[in-house]
């Protein structure tokens, strides 16, 4: 970016928007750097030193709040020649719900108001798949029940996002190894994308998320689970900060049977390769043209 | 029959007490009176339609549900580890039991004379459960009758315990296929590099393989007791 | 130029803040009403939406419920609009410019629902062009922005320059007004239009995802808005100079009748797609209407909807009873609310309800929540009183308001 373009912004944005900053100070309870604060343009328009400072300047922030100097904000990018693909195993899915939890321990969602990416779904077996006869509020003693069967849904990272269409301000966007991800610093909180996800994976923070200073997981990165601000929107991103360092999502290591697979869908000797060749998969909604990445199947 | 002009209706009206503009007060007030009841007598908070022992009504952490392990450690090794019966095998935690006092084996077994007769123990290894296909499968069809430190397959070859797979795969050659492959049972580690696996024997019984179930983790709170747990501590908090 | 200027804004200040103990204790009422909904807002604004009802499950309900309503109702402008300057006929001509006011009355509130419902109020801005990454073409809120900018503006410049050279009792100039006037004929259409695609464009959620969703709020926003006109009208008709025709009022409420004809031929063409395919997307149409598995809660205002619809589109349909002033205004009351709960709780709340994973959530609107909704109205309608009260001068006064 020019020295000149950045020059003609300052100016206008901030001869217009001081109230802006003042309520967005108010906003973020933060009174410092209000400027720096208002030139911040999306993430990823911005060059790299300025990215470095944003880094910086959020890792400082969370540290101070949460007393915690551990934590650290990576701005990995995408692996080359790797789209992911993620596969879900019904024949083995016993709902017991460790996926759900692990995820929250894994990201840092917040603890109340809960938020919760995955959601599983308990569904007659003499129904078959049909979301207007599931739920997801079992709690029987003992998984799984002899007449049901279960599945779990948490983001999709469609091919074909319903969701980075609607958004009025590209604050969410589809990163080229397939993880579509959310721009906390940038979401407006409209809601859009939440109304337009045929699946029900993105979940917003109606208040300040709350989460205690020894219960978060200190390794995030900027677009999956950095500590998430008021008012914004939220979802799965396959365990971005593990999965671009090449280590398996938190849901799949996990799950107790195995249920949860996921690779490289450009690796033909990979797993994901592997059981679409020998397992029949499909996806939710077909009929909605997402394209999903998320597969499901049945081992036996 | 003419229809009544405008000015007609007017003139009318300011002769009688305007009624029309009467009608229209009373309209505006009843119409705002009832928004304002239907209003008023909606907004009751959304709760509702819940039965008492309903899951959801409660918002459970992590750290508030038992029996999971959240950050468990990768084994080491884990970042060289092949995969594969060629490459030289695959990683695996310590095989059941082995840790547990019982094994090696050999320590009782090797003092203990052979008795290949199938029937059901009584003096030692009571707890067991057979429980493994056919009617007339026992023991020494898996173990080792002279060395109780290994299985033995089929074809006579002796494996270690933590090569079991072997075994089982010889009748779960499909499972073992998937296994292998990492689409059967749990595996842990890199997605583009080490992986650890588990024996069959660390998820199934090989005694009683039928998978018993568990105790799911407590469901999500419903939206409308979300707000619930949060204004409570917001009172609580005003109160201190 | 600038003592015009100024004695304009002065003086139509003076004009707008001036009255009887009548208008006195109105502006006094919405004041209140208005500060008891900013006092709401400031504690959404603290605590953040958690303060609705609105959860993941239902996460669009009383606030954009509204603003859909009141974009309707600024389009209703056009209803004026088309008589008054296409069609040239004088006794609408003469009062077109209260279509203009209501037009910039809704819109300010729609943009205030818009507002009060983003979870981050403080990053609006980045909707804006050139400073802000408005996803354009693709997402239809960012044009919607966009649209309802553009509109508001528009009729603020008709507005203001009628009310400008009126004030300086100019002739206004036709060759810039009429442009903009018929300009904003396609665009009333076009703020509905984009509006309804936010909605019919969602394919998650099949009860909106409709070809014929755009036509609906189209054909509703032309019954509801001008009920608003009528009753004004009347109003003005007995507490000012002005000289509105009755014949004004019973042509649009003859406009009117087909918009409600065609509002409920649109809807019944959906009701028999929903009914007659018989698919599974009938259960958001069932939740409405009859209520699934127990959960009801909004049949009785679907069905009090629908009666109300229908009830005002026979007064307004026969010459009888439309030329009635006690029918006609009774008329006016029913199409408004039903429109209202159409637009509002009948098409947002099923739309949503059950979720895509299959889940009743059954909203209800927090005090809250009605508190900021009220606010606005009030805010809405203080402006519409102050616009009116700066316009009836102007139109008294039979030498104004003649073009050049």
């Amino acid at each position: 970016m020019s020295e000149k373009t950045l020059d003609r912004r300052t100016l206008m944005i901030s001869a217009g928007l001081s109230t802006m900053a003042g309520i967005s100070a108010a906003a973020s309870g933060k009174s410092a750097g209000w400027v720096e604060r208002l030139l911040k343009r999306r993430f990823v328009e911005l060059s790299d030193e300025r990215r470095e400072e944003i880094l910086a300047d959020l890792e400082e922030s969370c540290r101070k709040k949460y007393g915690r100097d551990d934590i650290t904000v990576s701005d990995t990018g995408a692996l080359d020649g790797v789209e992911f693909a993620y596969g879900l195993d019904l024949s083995r899915c016993v709902g017991c719900r460790r996926c759900v939890y692990s995820c929250v321990h894994e990201n840092n969602q917040s603890r109340d108001p809960q938020i919760q990416w995955i959601r599983v779904l308990e569904m007659k077996k003499d129904h078959g798949i049909d979301f207007a006869e599931s739920n997801v509020y079992y709690d029987p003693d003992e998984v799984p029940e002899p007449d049901s069967f279960y599945v779990p849904v948490a983001c999709q990272q469609c091919r074909k996002p319903a969701c980075t269409k609607v958004c009025p301000v590209k604050a969410t966007w589809q990163e080229p190894d397939g993880i579509v991800v959310i721009d906390s610093d940038w979401c407006l909180g409209c809601r859009c994308c939440m109304s337009a996800c045929p699946y029900g994976a993105r979940h917003f923070n109606w208040t300040e998320p709350s989460i205690a200073a020894e219960e978060i997981n200190p390794d995030t990165h900027i677009f999956g689970n950095r500590l998430r601000p008021k008012g914004v929107v939220e979802k799965c991103t396959f365990c971005i900060h593990r999965t671009r360092k090449g280590r398996y999502p938190a849901c799949v290591e996990i799950c107790p049977v195995g249920a949860r697979k996921f690779g490289n869908l450009l690796d033909e000797a990979g797993e994901m390769r592997y059981l679409m060749r020998e397992k029949r998969v499909f996806v939710l909604k077909r009929e909605l043209n997402t394209r999903p990445r998320f597969y499901y199947f049945y081992a036996t | 029959m003419e229809r009544p002009t405008g000015s007609d209706l007017v003139n009318s009206d300011q002769e009688k007490l305007l009624p029309g503009s009467s009608s229209l007060a009373i309209l505006l007030i009843v119409f705002l009176s009832i928004s304002m009841l239907i209003l008023f007598s909606i907004v009751r908070g959304g709760v509702g339609h819940v039965a008492e022992d309903d899951g959801g009504r409660q918002a459970f952490g992590p750290t508030e549900v038992s029996g999971v392990e959240f950050d468990g450690e990768l084994l080491p090794g884990i970042e060289e580890a092949t995969t594969g019966p060629d490459e030289g095998g695959f990683l695996v935690p310590p095989p059941p039991w082995s840790e547990s006092g019982y094994f090696p084996c050999t320590e009782c077994h090797a003092d203990l004379d052979l008795n290949p007769e199938p029937r059901v123990l009584e003096e030692m290894h009571d707890d067991i459960e057979l429980n493994h296909g056919p009617s007339d499968r026992w023991c020494l069809d898996c173990h080792n009758p002279d060395d109780r430190d290994v299985l033995r397959l089929i074809n006579g070859r002796l494996i270690t315990f933590d090569e079991s797979y072997l075994l089982c795969g010889q009748c779960h050659g499909t499972i073992f296929r998937d296994w292998r492959q990492g689409i059967h049972g749990r595996r842990q580690g890199y997605w583009n590099g080490g992986k650890s696996y588990l024996l069959c024997a660390h998820c199934h019984d090989p005694h009683a393989p039928a998978f018993h179930t568990i105790a799911p983790l407590p469901p999500p709170v419903r939206p409308q007791f979300l707000a619930l747990a949060d204004q409570e501590e917001d009172q609580e908090a005003d109160h201190e | 130029m600038i003592k015009d200027i100024t004695s304009f804004a002065t003086g139509s200040a003076r004009i707008a803040f001036k009255g009887g103990p009548t208008f006195y204790a109105w502006i006094g009422f919405l004041a209140i009403v208005c500060l008891w909904g900013l006092a709401a807002w400031w504690n959404q604004f603290e605590h953040g939406l958690i303060t609705t009802n609105m959860r993941d499950q239902v996460s669009w309900a009383f606030y954009i419920g509204n603003f859909t309503f009141l974009v309707g109702v600024a389009a209703a402008a056009v209803m004026l609009v088309i008589p008054a300057y296409i069609y040239n006929w004088k006794p609408i001509k003469e009062i077109a410019i209260f279509g203009e006011l209501l037009a910039v009355s809704a819109i300010v509130m729609s943009m205030l629902f818009v507002f009060v419902d983003v979870g981050r109020p403080d990053r609006v801005w980045q909707l804006m062009p050139i400073i802000g990454t408005p996803n354009l073409p693709s997402s239809l809120l960012g044009w919607d922005v966009m649209v309802l900018n553009g509109y508001l503006v528009l009729n603020l410049i008709i507005v203001v320059h009628l009310l400008y050279t009126g004030f300086h009792r100019r002739p206004y100039n036709r060759k810039f007004v009429v442009p903009l006037l018929l300009f904003s004929i396609p665009a009333a259409v076009g703020i509905h239009t984009v509006t309804a695609f936010v909605y019919a464009g969602t394919a998650a959620r099949p009860f909106w995802n409709s070809a014929i969703l755009a036509p609906r709020f189209l054909a509703s926003a032309f019954c509801s808005g001008p009920a608003i006109l009528l009753i004004l009208f009347q109003i003005l008709q007995r507490t000012t100079h002005i000289k509105i025709k009755d014949e004004a009022i019973w042509k649009i409420a003859e406009l009117m009748a087909y918009a409600m004809f065609l509002n409920l031929f649109l809807f019944g063409a959906e009701i028999f797609r929903e009914y007659y395919s018989d698919t599974h997307h009938l259960i958001h149409t069932q939740y409405l209407y009859s209520g699934v598995h127990g959960h009801d809660a909004l049949v009785p205002y679907a069905w009090a909807s629908l009666i109300c619809s229908v009830a005002a589109f026979l007064l307004f349909l026969i010459p009888a009873t439309r030329t009635n002033l006690v029918t006609l205004n009774l008329g006016c009351v029913l199409i408004f609310t039903g429109v209202y709960i159409e637009k509002g709780m009948a098409l947002v709340i099923p739309g949503m309800t059950p979720d895509t994973l299959g889940e009743f959530y059954e909203y209800v609107p927090t005090l809250n929540e009605v508190r900021i909704g009220a606010g606005i109205f009030a805010i809405g309608f203080l402006v519409f009183t102050l616009l009116c009260k700066m316009a009836i001068p102007i139109l008294q006064d039979p030498d104004s308001g003649k073009s050049a």
